[in-house]
């Protein structure tokens, strides 16, 4: 888009916004319209010699340019034939409305009811665009009651005592949390907290809370437990992370959509080798374990071998019976 | 100069909005005062230009043939029902909602398409608020290159075509009317009806190799009912259970399976056996083996044979 087409779309936006909030200061105008006051001061300088056909001077778009000058404030006047922004296009409307529908998907059942109806009168609103239905969101609603939990604790913020399961080492950990979000991110939902266990901040998946119970103790304030930014990636390797070499079949090459990896080359049997970063190597002997060979261990050689005979001891079990 | 065109297009703009009646091609000339001094020649490239410059932004102008002074001509007019966002009336609880929106694209190009869209509610009188609800944080990320191009066809009804590589690395030319994007899981795909299958299919974004190319015009098909659409999106859903498997577990151990069991007995010393429904062998076997020693599965015999031989290639390729 022409950088003049993006400024009449902001215009047309801008002029009823200004009509129906008079003297709002021109640095609260730029920050909702995400430009600088230089770029909203030069919409206004547009504006000003727009106006109905023939217009002349005094009948154009009236901006009240002392009050921009001195006091940093905007009154519009003059622009009766601008009093309702622009519609939404199928882009825009199927932008905001997937967004909300991912929205609708993390929120728990408090919020649900103001988000469902929000969406019906946009769908209502913008009706007549196309492909607003552009996109659907589907999320694993299995632990809807640990959900509603969760979100009624950040409603009313209480701290909570969780039952977790640490899938990879197979193990249940008790912990109290003080929760600050709930994020949806690849998809799965989890909670952010802060964690009494671990005394820092943690993701905790919701399908792997067992149980939670809200407690009466209101959520504290805790140094250093700021909310992460996880817009590149969930989880940052740990400094104590050990590197490991995995082989992939044909079959099995599909692993390189799901794990951060190197590739180093195909071997003399066309797999596949990779270096993984892995924080915990429990998890990637499960991970092989479920593979049915697809994955092999090629380093540490250490890793190799509890594989191999952790397969091995499973079978026994079969020979017995 | 950038400011004199933006004045041009909105002047412009404004008489096609204001005018009771389709606006004669020369009339226009006559009260756009930038028309007016050019040629007839650079006038017409000039009016080209602006009208496809305003239809860019999703303005519809319409064209008529009008008599006027200067005999038949092209007439033009913006119908105001057409531009103007429809009234929405919402609720303080939900206007409160909507400015969440804000944060949740991780793609910049629709991050800053559903930021367009707050803006002009936000100048319809709805009080978005892009700080409410700061305990949720939905993000929806749409890394696949793919993405941005096809979500653009589905909007407008485009078919496109591309090539996709299937999961046993085989790659063909496909020709697709994409119907919808579903997110499951943290990814993207398409359900689309595959023209040269003459058949329904769902593609995953991240398989699409290449560049997504237009194959034909927009609002060239018609996309079928919700539920049909939805029914094709529901394959990506683990297989419903149909049967219940009995699984050996050491005791403590085997927590994923554990809870989803519908019985657990204490068996022999230190073990349990439980009872947990399944829907398809290959994936209660995969997880499992994943247990190591500490599952073992009892029946039914398919599901245990699986287990054994998944177990004996995991061995064999360790060798």
């Amino acid at each position: 888009m022409s950088t003049s087409a993006k400024q009449i779309e902001r215009m047309l936006a801008l002029v009823p916004y200004l009509r129906s909030n008079d003297g709002v200061p021109v640095g609260e105008v730029a920050d909702l319209f995400g430009v600088t006051k230089r770029q909203i001061v030069q919409d206004l300088n547009v504006l000003w010699f727009c106006g109905l056909p023939e217009a002349v001077t005094g009948e154009m778009i009236d901006v009240d340019m002392d009050a921009l000058a001195s006091d940093g404030v905007v009154y519009i006047e003059n622009a009766d034939f601008l009093t309702r922004p622009l519609r939404l296009n199928g882009y825009e409307a199927a932008s905001l409305i997937t967004a909300l529908r991912a929205l609708r998907e993390t929120a728990g059942g408090h919020d649900q009811p103001a988000i469902d109806s929000a969406l019906a009168k946009l769908l209502a609103a913008t009706g007549g665009a196309d492909g607003v239905d552009a996109a659907e969101i589907l999320v694993d609603d299995a632990e809807s009651a640990v959900h509603e939990q969760l979100a009624e604790a950040l409603a009313t913020g209480r701290r909570v005592h969780l039952t977790y399961r640490v899938e990879s080492r197979d193990e249940l950990t008790e912990r109290d949390v003080d929760p600050l979000r709930l994020i949806t991110a690849e998809g799965r939902l989890y909670v952010e907290g802060w964690c009494y266990r671990a005394q820092d901040v943690r993701l905790f998946r919701l399908d792997r809370v067992e149980s939670v119970e809200l407690l009466d103790t209101p959520v504290a304030e805790h140094e250093g437990a700021e909310r992460r930014d996880y817009a590149t990636r969930l989880f940052e390797p740990k400094a104590d992370s050990s590197e490991a070499v995995i082989a992939l079949h044909p079959n099995a090459l599909w692993v390189r959509e799901y794990v951060d990896h190197t590739e180093l080359g195909t071997d003399d049997d066309g797999w596949l080798q990779i270096k993984v970063v892995t924080g915990d190597e429990a998890w990637l002997k499960r991970f092989v374990l479920r593979a049915a060979g697809n994955i092999r261990v090629v380093e540490p050689q250490r890793l190799a071998e509890q594989v191999a005979s952790e397969a091995r001891a499973a079978l026994a079990a079969y020979d017995v019976g | 100069m950038a400011p004199r065109t933006t004045e041009r297009l909105m002047n412009l703009l404004i008489a096609l909005l204001v005018t009771p009646t389709y606006l004669p091609k020369s009339r226009i000339r006559e009260i756009i005062e930038p028309y007016r001094g050019q040629k007839d020649a650079a006038f017409d490239r000039m009016f080209e230009r602006d009208k496809e410059a305003l239809r860019t932004i999703g303005i519809t102008i319409e064209v008529r043939d009008t008599e006027s002074y200067h005999g038949n001509e092209s007439g033009y007019r913006i119908r105001r029902e057409e531009f103007e966002l429809a009234p929405i009336d919402l609720e303080p609880s939900e206007a409160a909602v909507i400015g969440v929106a804000a944060r949740v694209w991780q793609s910049a190009r629709l991050g800053e398409a559903t930021a367009v869209a707050l803006r002009k509610l936000l100048a319809a009188g709805v009080p978005v608020d892009p700080d409410a609800l700061s305990g949720v944080e939905p993000r929806l990320a749409a890394s696949e290159p793919a993405f941005e191009p096809i979500w653009e066809a589905v909007v407008t009804r485009t078919p496109v075509t591309f090539q996709y590589e299937r999961a046993d690395g085989a790659r063909a030319q496909r020709v697709i009317e994409p119907w919808r994007l579903v997110s499951w899981h943290g990814r993207w795909y398409l359900v689309g009806y595959d023209r040269d299958r003459a058949d329904q299919r769902l593609f995953r974004l991240s398989r699409v190799v290449g560049e997504v190319e237009p194959a034909g015009g927009p609002n060239e098909f018609d996309v079928p009912d919700d539920a049909d659409v939805r029914e094709i999106a529901e394959s990506l859903f683990p297989a419903p259970p149909t049967a219940d498997a009995v699984v050996r577990v050491r005791r403590g151990r085997g927590l994923g399976l554990r809870r989803r069991a519908t019985s657990e007995d204490s068996a022999d010393d230190g073990w349990d056996l439980i009872e947990v429904p399944y829907g398809s062998v290959p994936e209660l076997a995969a997880e499992i083996a994943s247990y190591g020693k500490d599952a073992v599965a009892v029946a039914p015999d398919d599901l245990r044979d699986e287990v054994r031989a998944r177990l004996s290639r995991v061995l064999e390729a360790a060798r």
